[in-house]
């Protein structure tokens, strides 16, 4: 049995065409990430970012612990603002606007880029309560309006017909699965432009991950859709373009079918076959 | 393959931990028990002896209990009666040595009389000589005396009483005890104005602690820097919580009393000086230093409820375009309200039994009239009031009449108990509602 050699494995060095990152045209992006440091006190984690995640597609970040990748998601929403030891350069710039400017107001940015956590986190509310939540922040809808607001945004996240008896039961009456559904419906409602995923099916059983896969899939028609996932089958299965971190750089990013199955690197192709130690 | 036991046994440890709950339950029921039968017997209409001794004398009283006598008298046991009538023979109590009695006997027709006026007499009531305004008793011993009507709180005749006539009237006995104000120098009647003190001390002081405590909390847990600053206020804090409570008494004279009280009085009561109004204790100031006392305590238990908030729901709220302050009003303080009730239900608990700083700020002996009533502003927050507890001190130690006071001190303390039992439960059963409300955190 052949001993793995990476010399001899590594992959030829970046073709002659242009890096992947730019393959995605700016008219078509959604976030336009440039330069990206970020630094926790005095641990760099983001070094130098520079990435386009498309319109209307499924980015997947992969990458071992601690890469970075979690970190590049909570950045896009700015959730670092939280956390006064955390430095930041560069820009981000979502639909032309750039995030960080002086004029933007971080609640209206953190609606129209709407986030789902690792572990479900609905409110101790009612699940109808839980999806009128964003919407009672906005105010202005009338009753029947946010009733059908709330309908639609559970049937877009695969749960109505699951709870539509049962709207008043606490949202912790949930199983796992349906409540990391709920929360999605919970961002869905307010009408997000972009939906960042951290890990949102790692808590869950295989019926629950499939589920919410399913999920990720159809949503891409309406909204730009990043995922964060340890799982190289799930992203391979539901992402357009796969991002690989490593050490708070990005490797190498790409459509998902080029890099799962002709990775340039040889670093990404040991991680994705599990060879990374 | 060893999957036996390492050590032959667990030993004595767990007897032992079960034998110290043990012993800590027993005492609490014995201490219920005592302040139970002591205070309680104490309503129950016992028969009345006439008792005749050998040397002629008749009296009629209620026999208490019997004592060996002391050392070198000529008797060996002795009984005490109470023989009540203090307004004619200016005692209540007689020691009679056994061997004296001649004769004891029931009559039916001697009856106990409480008078608002005149206390307890006992007696017999001369129907034929009474009319629509005045009673007329022959006592024992053959005194005479006519007592207006209208000062009659009560009159029955424990011998001629059934089991359930005198059940009656131990509901009634205690009835009378927790609605009417005391009489004699609180060594009889009720505590009503010192319950009601009590209580309306102690929710107005929850009103003053719970807004301060949960914005502090709040403050110390959600909004400040995590620095050394907010480290050391919250140690602070917490030490606070230990500081003598008698200090705090004198820390509210000096402020709230003196200083804040006596300045009220200088600009809006000007006209009543030098008598003061609110530059001597009152109500409120006892309210407000209780409620500094109680301070670190709504403190510590809020924050430890806010801390127990997983950051998820934080982060839930704002990535759904909550602002800082909306994720706090509709996200983080309901999940946080059990913690802010225990941190209430603790300070009613710490509230409620404390004396020491009520002496220096606004508690009274007797103060018959209530700070509520029906002249405006309906609620005098400058009156003094009084305090179960301090009822219980002024009973125990400055009455003048110990065996009279005895059982009411008992009534007094088990009432205590009573009422912070009852704040306290109210207080649970809020908090449990809230939580079936907002279900558990998950764990």
């Amino acid at each position: 049995m052949p001993v793995f050699d990476p010399e001899t494995r590594r992959a030829p060095e970046a073709p002659a065409k242009e890096s992947a990152i730019t393959d995605i045209p700016a008219a078509s992006s959604a976030l336009e990430i440039e330069g990206l440091t970020l630094s926790y006190g005095e641990a760099t984690a983001l070094k130098g970012l520079t990435l386009r995640i498309p319109r209307q597609r499924v980015t997947a970040f992969i990458g071992p612990s601690g890469c970075g990748k979690s970190t590049l998601l909570r950045a896009l929403n700015r959730l670092h603002d939280l956390n006064e030891t955390v430095h930041r350069q560069g820009t981000i710039v979502l639909e032309g606007e750039e995030i960080h400017a002086p004029g933007i107001e971080v609640a209206e940015l953190r609606r129209r880029v709407g986030m789902v956590f690792q572990a479900p986190n609905p409110f101790p509310m009612s699940i109808y309560e839980n999806v009128a939540f964003g919407l009672r922040l906005q105010g202005g809808l009338k009753r029947r309006q946010r009733d059908e607001v709330i309908e639609w945004a559970l049937s877009s996240a695969a749960l109505w017909d699951e709870v539509k008896d049962r709207l008043h039961d606490s949202a912790w009456s949930l199983s796992g699965g349906q409540q990391q559904r709920l929360v999605i419906a919970r961002t869905l409602a307010v009408q997000p432009e972009v939906l960042l995923l951290d890990e949102p099916a790692s808590a869950l059983d295989p019926i629950s991950t499939l589920k919410i896969e399913e999920l990720i899939r159809n949503l891409k028609s309406r909204l730009t859709l990043v995922l964060v996932t340890h799982n190289m089958q799930q992203a391979a299965r539901v992402s357009d373009y796969t991002a690989y971190l490593h050490g708070g750089e990005l490797v190498e990013y790409a459509p998902t079918d080029q890099l799962f199955t002709n990775p340039r690197l040889a670093q990404t192709e040991n991680y994705i076959t599990g060879r990374m130690t | 393959m060893r999957l036996r036991r390492r050590t032959p046994g667990e030993g004595p440890w767990p007897w032992l931990a079960a034998g110290c709950v043990s012993v800590s339950l027993l005492m609490v029921l014995a201490l219920l028990l005592l302040l139970g039968t002591r205070g309680l017997g104490h309503f129950w209409p016992a028969d009345i002896e006439r008792v005749t001794l050998h040397d002629g004398q008749v009296f009629a009283g209620v026999a208490v209990r019997e004592e060996a006598s002391a050392p070198g008298q000529a008797t060996s046991e002795e009984r005490l009666y109470y023989t009540a009538n203090r307004a004619l023979d200016g005692a209540t109590w007689r020691w009679v040595a056994l061997e004296d009695i001649a004769r004891r006997d029931r009559p039916e027709q001697l009856s106990v009389i409480e008078h608002g006026r005149w206390g307890t007499l006992i007696g017999y009531i001369d129907e034929t000589a009474s009319n629509e305004q005045r009673l007329v008793i022959h006592t024992q011993r053959g005194q005479r005396t006519d007592l207006p009507r209208t000062g009659i709180i009560e009159h029955y005749r424990p011998n001629a009483m059934s089991w359930v006539d005198k059940i009656l009237a131990w509901g009634r006995g205690v009835w009378h005890f927790l609605s009417q104000g005391p009489r004699s120098a609180n060594t009889e009647g009720g505590v009503w104005p010192a319950i009601f003190g009590t209580i309306l001390m102690v929710l107005l002081m929850s009103v003053v602690v719970t807004p301060f405590g949960v914005l502090a909390a709040i403050y110390l847990n959600e909004i400040a820097d995590q620095g050394r600053a907010t480290r050391l206020v919250r140690i602070a804090v917490r030490n606070l919580a230990g500081v003598p409570s008698i200090v705090y008494g004198v820390f509210g004279l000096g402020v709230f009393v003196y200083g804040l009280g006596g300045t009220l009085d200088t600009l809006f009561y000007s006209d009543r000086l030098p008598s003061p109004t609110f530059g001597t204790g009152g109500l409120l100031w006892a309210s407000l230093t209780l409620a500094l006392l109680t301070l670190p305590v709504v403190i510590v238990a809020t924050e430890e409820g806010l801390a127990r908030i997983p950051d998820a729901q934080r982060e839930g709220a704002l990535a759904l375009g909550a602002t800082r302050i909306e994720m706090l009003r509709r996200v983080v303080l309901p999940m946080a309200v059990p913690a802010m009730l225990t941190g209430v239900i603790l300070a009613i608990a710490r509230a409620a039994g404390e004396v020491a700083p009520l002496l220096l700020v606004g508690v009274a002996k007797l103060a018959p009239q209530v700070p509520v009533d029906d002249t405006f502003p309906f609620l005098h927050l400058e009156r003094k009031f009084m305090h179960l507890g301090y009822h219980i001190l002024d009973v125990g130690f400055y009455s003048g009449d110990v065996e009279a006071a005895m059982p009411l001190l008992y009534a007094t303390a088990l009432l205590l108990v009573l009422v912070i039992v009852v704040l306290n439960l109210t207080a649970i059963f809020l908090r449990h509602h809230v939580k079936s409300r907002h279900g558990a955190l998950p764990r």
